[in-house]
């Protein structure tokens, strides 16, 4: 993919990105909406990433946990390890991780699949008869993956956790409950909230993304593939954007 | 019919006059007129890229003409606003070049698609008898539960014609019938083209490069060179021209 090379490419994508934004806006707002799509696409997009987000999220819990261990060994806090794991897992590394994993999945599929609807000439089909196609296709999508995400994050979060547990298990021994009794005893609001509201963010930047470059593909079977791969690259960079924007806010808001 | 109103039937269906678009600054139609008269077929020649497309893009409002006006239907399309272009949308069927069939969909799904917006309060049954109506009609009523990429290219242009057919249109609007289709089928679509302008009464623009079929279809036809009506008339009378531009087409 060829990112904007000069400042001018740049703000022009940046200025018709945000005309496709305050079109979303508008339409969200419009009172006829398309739910049995959103549902339908809702239901999609959990099957088609809920088992790479399960199986990245276990090998995350188990690998962190194995990883963790000698270096708290040395400080003779190895009974810390499921406080430990567990806040980096909650806060940082499973919405992270399972976004992109998602990004990854989703927001490549969007592209491509708007992106051939658009060079086949089915996005003005619908316009022509008289369904607007940016709510059959575009607001459903985006609020699929903006609801779906944070779903997909707990989930992922929980597998990463029984990893985790089962990391602990290989050398040491703990039981489920007590596990997750130590887990929970430290975690608070101020950690799982923020964390769940960036990947909300997250959420929607995979898919607006994947929207726009797709609702936008050149004409071509090239031209699809790019708006995949440029989905893919530029929500993948906007997670990280997203991420460091939210933890300098919860840091102001001293929510830490 | 008495006199006095025969002057109804005889207003061009579609009225496009000086019509202006361009992109940037590559202009693509300038000043372009033309009129499509009631029960009518007539055909746009063209070289690819001298902005056919375009031409019948702008009539749907899938583009925003520049300047000049369209009159469908004896309805200023400049002057419509959203509800009043689809219910102008209604009334034109548009063929397009790719078929855009919806390839998530079932046929059966692509013909339900028009119907959902247009015919909202009608029954099951209703639907029903008008999506086997028009898939019969172009000779598919077996492949109602298939998908799109399950049918040979012919096929697909069928179906796609069977969409644009479910809401019974007044205007059709062909993009490139034939191309890409290898000459048989492209003979039985053009032919289906004429039965359809029979059983439907439709008035029709046909976009084509393809003389079998401008021959097999046209009542008139007209030259689009440098975005502007070259030339208008019948086949026969285009065939015959000494100019080179008109002859290329022909040969
Ligand atoms: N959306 C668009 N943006 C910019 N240029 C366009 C657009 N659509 C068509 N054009 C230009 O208009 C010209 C005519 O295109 P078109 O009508 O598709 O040709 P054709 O006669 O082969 O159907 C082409 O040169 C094309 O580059
Ligand atoms: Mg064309």
């Amino acid at each position: 993919m060829k990112l904007p090379v000069n400042l001018s490419d740049f703000l022009r994508e940046a200025g018709s990105l945000s005309l496709f934004v305050s079109r979303f806006v508008t339409e969200l707002f419009h009172p006829r909406q398309e739910w049995r799509q959103f549902v339908r696409q809702c239901f999609v997009i959990g099957v088609q990433s809920f088992a790479l987000i399960g199986i990245t999220g276990f090998i995350m819990g188990l690998v962190l946990t194995m990883q963790l261990r000698p270096s708290l060994m040395s400080y003779g806090v190895e009974a810390q390890l499921p406080v430990m794991v567990g806040l980096a897992i909650v806060r940082e590394i499973g919405p992270v991780i399972t976004a992109l994993i998602f990004a990854g999945k989703i927001s490549s599929g969007i592209g491509a699949e708007l992106g051939s609807m658009k060079v086949t000439e089915q996005i003005d089909a619908m316009e022509v008869s008289g369904t607007n196609p940016f709510r059959y296709l575009v607001v459903t999508r985006v609020l699929a993956t903006t609801v779906m995400l944070p779903i997909l994050t707990v989930l992922s979060d929980a597998i990463s956790l029984y990893g985790s547990y089962l990391g602990v298990n290989i050398k040491g021994h703990t039981s489920l409950t007590l596990f997750f009794f130590q887990v929970f005893q430290t975690l608070t609001y101020s950690d799982v909230l923020p964390a769940m509201i960036k990947t909300l963010f997250f959420g929607f930047a995979i898919g607006i993304i994947g929207c726009y470059k797709g609702y936008n593909s050149q004409k071509g079977t090239e031209g699809v593939g790019k708006s995949a791969n440029a989905a893919v690259v530029i929500s993948s960079l906007l997670i990280f954007i997203i991420d460091l924007i939210t933890v300098q806010i919860t840091d102001l808001l001293g929510l830490n | 019919m008495d006199n006095n109103t025969s002057h109804i039937p005889t207003d061009p269906v579609i009225r496009i006059s000086h019509l202006h678009k361009q992109f940037g600054s590559r202009v693509v139609l300038n000043d372009f007129s033309l009129d499509l008269r009631r029960g009518e077929s007539m055909v746009v020649l063209g070289r690819s890229g001298s902005g056919k497309s375009v031409l019948i893009k702008c009539l749907i409002g899938l583009y925003m003409p520049d300047g000049g006006s369209i009159t469908i239907l004896g309805k200023d399309t400049s002057q419509l606003d959203h509800e009043g272009l689809d219910v102008m949308r209604a009334h034109v069927g548009f063929l397009f070049q790719s078929n855009a069939l919806y390839d998530s969909m079932t046929v059966r799904e692509n013909l339900e698609f028009p119907m959902r917006h247009h015919l909202k309060n009608i029954s099951k049954e209703e639907a029903n008898k008008r999506v086997m109506e028009a898939l019969t009609n172009v000779g598919l009523a077996h492949t109602v539960d298939m998908m799109p990429s399950e049918l040979s290219g012919g096929m697909q242009k069928r179906v796609a014609l069977a969409r644009t057919l479910i809401l019974n249109p007044e205007i059709m609007l062909y993009d490139e019938p034939t191309t890409g289709l290898d000459p048989v089928t492209g003979k039985e679509i053009s032919t289906l083209m004429t039965e359809i302008q029979r059983i439907y009464n439709t008035s029709s623009i046909i976009i084509s490069h393809d003389m079998k079929c401008v021959e097999r279809t046209a009542d008139r036809i007209a030259v689009l060179i440098d975005g502007n009506c070259y030339a208008l008339g019948t086949f026969d009378e285009l065939q015959q021209s000494n100019d080179q531009n008109i002859k290329q087409f022909f040969e």
